[in-house]
């Protein structure tokens, strides 16, 4: 038996009759990196934010951990251990490196409801921030403004962010976006690094960064999964050139 | 000398001068500065109270005088029966009120939290414009239901027969009570500042940059916003029982929007997110105030190209641009 972390059961979501995903059935085997990966408009977006709770699927489940966590809040799937980035870098521009992650972790240890003591001398939390920075080569770059990080910093900063609180989970949407070749590798090695500890569900246009990443490979067409399998296996697949890999490759 | 020096330098001046106020202001024979300096120093606390939620948590309410007016209607009303005679209310116990300043804050404070905590759970369901649309809905809705209270003066206010009593304090004096509104401003600074500074503040200040990050980071922010909320209100309800106690003189005009205008004015002004930003707001708009009706009824007309050229000049407010003075130097 395979150990499944989290599996979808005929997931579907469709904005205002327009189908976006449709009958998504997609396992993700503990300590895997899976990549999902589509055309422009396939749905995977609007995958992910299935999966993390911002939107609301139409039909179908998702169960995590053998629980059905369909109707679960955003903040109590965070908590769950299911952790996403964006493509769209969301971090706090006006706040430093390590107080986004600080603040990051602080979503995981106890409930914030503490007024008095001020939070920037917390020792747990800045100990920690300091680690995820450094592993997320940002050591330079602790007290910056996120705001006024490289774009590529930026982007480890989002994707560091995801990883405050020990999720069990990372969906990562386009971590590579607009990061150029140079600044894709380094992100590549440092999601490398991560293989076999977190499962991940890596969103990627960067076909480099998912043939070098991806332990299983999902291909998504239309709002529907043509095809699941090894690199080689999607490599090979005729539906899969067809729709998608001619295009790029 | 250091920013930081510098900093801790001019709160002191300030707050020297403001110790000062009192006897200087009877040596120059000028004795309504001293009351007139008492309305600031609780507008000052009102301000600081919709820093918190405005300047740290990004919600703008247009209708944080409601809670101000709840703070002092609880007071007038509370004297206005035990002064009276008449029971507050007979079940399950009857109650007469009180005049004891503290058991007064208490229920002010009480009533104000479970008014925010209500209309709080509808309104910041909403976001941006609503939230303001909302905001000011629930506190015009208050306004007119005491406008409506006939048996408590209705549109004509209620006067309050004396101030309440202060312990150790002799509130009727007006240098004494200055005094003291002086000490609770000082509380709500160090209190406000300790907020803003801590995990729960550091956790409403990502929710004003971006709520949706904070829920996926794990955070349920609705929750965070409502408890700011509350915690926002009960400070706005304790500056209206002093305010009651100043002027001795409750009207619903506590509850209008001008008020609320004029109170996030104060914000904007001194320099949203800085809590003593709220304090310079509350004091220089209210002094501007004070000069310009000397010469004109219409004061407003020239009260409004100043906020004009702060606002265009000075993003952050006064306090920003102190700050930016400060660094620079």
């Amino acid at each position: 038996m395979p150990d499944i972390l989290l599996s979808t059961e005929n997931l579907c979501k469709s904005y205002a009759g327009l189908r976006a995903n449709h009958n998504l059935n997609l396992q993700l085997l503990r300590g895997e990196i899976h990549a999902l990966i589509g055309p422009n408009g396939a749905g995977k977006s609007t995958a992910v934010a299935q999966l993390s709770g911002e939107l609301a699927s139409d039909s179908g489940r998702i169960i995590f951990e053998g629980r059905d966590i369909t109707r679960m809040a955003v903040h109590a799937r965070a908590r769950a251990g299911v952790s996403r980035s964006f493509q769209v870098t969301s971090v706090f521009d006006e706040m430093s490196v390590l107080d986004n992650l600080a603040l990051a972790i602080q979503a995981h240890h106890g409930h914030s409801y503490r007024f008095w003591r001020a939070a920037k001398k917390d020792r747990f939390l800045n100990t920690q921030a300091n680690t995820l920075a450094d592993q997320f080569g940002l050591e330079q770059a602790h007290d910056l403004l996120a705001g006024t990080l490289a774009h590529g910093e930026k982007r480890q900063l989002e994707v560091a962010m995801t990883l405050a609180g020990n999720p069990s989970l990372l969906l990562l949407d386009e971590p590579m976006a607009g990061i150029g070749p140079g600044g894709s590798k380094k992100l590549t090695e440092l999601l490398d690094a991560l293989r076999g500890r977190y499962t991940v569900l890596l969103v990627e246009h960067d076909m480099d960064a998912v043939f070098a990443l991806a332990d299983r490979i999902s291909v998504l067409v239309y709002g529907e999964i043509i095809a699941t399998g090894s690199v080689d296996e999607i490599r090979r697949d005729k539906k899969v050139q067809q729709a998608y890999l001619g295009e790029v490759c | 000398m250091s920013s930081i020096n510098r900093k801790w330098i001019f709160l002191l001046v300030c707050l020297s001068l403001l110790i000062l106020l009192p006897p200087v202001s009877q040596t120059l024979d000028e004795s309504y500065l001293i009351s007139s300096m008492t309305r600031v120093l609780i507008f000052a606390m009102a301000a600081i109270s919709l820093d918190l939620i405005v300047g740290y948590g990004g919600m703008v309410s247009f209708g944080h005088a409601a809670f101000v007016g709840l703070g002092a209607y609880t007071a007038a009303i509370l004297s206005f029966h035990i002064n009276d005679g008449s029971p507050l209310f007979t079940m399950p116990f009857a109650y007469d009120g009180t005049n004891q300043l503290w058991a007064v804050l208490l229920v002010a404070i009480g009533v104000a939290a479970l008014v925010a905590t209500l209309t709080g759970m509808i309104s910041l369901r909403t976001h941006r414009i609503h939230f303001i649309m909302i905001t000011l809905a629930f506190a015009q809705m208050l306004y007119y239901l005491f406008i409506s209270l006939d048996y408590y003066g209705g549109e004509d206010g209620l006067p309050m027969m004396g101030r309440n009593q202060i312990p150790l304090i002799d509130s009727g004096d007006d240098t004494s009570f200055y005094y003291f509104c002086l000490l609770v401003l000082i509380l709500f600074i160090i209190l406000a500042r300790r907020l803003v500074g801590s995990h729960f503040g550091r956790v409403l200040q990502g929710c004003k940059y971006n709520e949706k990050r904070m829920q996926t980071l794990g955070f349920n922010t609705y929750r965070y916003r409502l408890t700011a909320y509350v915690i926002a209100a009960m400070g706005a309800a304790v500056a209206g029982v002093l305010l009651a106690n100043k002027t001795e003189y409750v009207d619903p005009g506590l509850f209008s929007w001008h008020l609320s205008g004029e109170l996030l004015v104060m914000v904007i002004l001194g320099g949203m997110g800085s809590i003593y930003g709220a304090v310079i707001g509350a004091i220089v708009y209210l002094l501007l105030e004070q000069i310009f009706s000397a010469y004109t009824e219409h004061w407003m007309i020239l009260l409004g190209p100043v906020l004009i050229l702060v606002v265009i000049y000075a993003r952050h407010g006064i306090y920003g641009y102190l700050q930016k003075l400060n660094q620079n130097a």
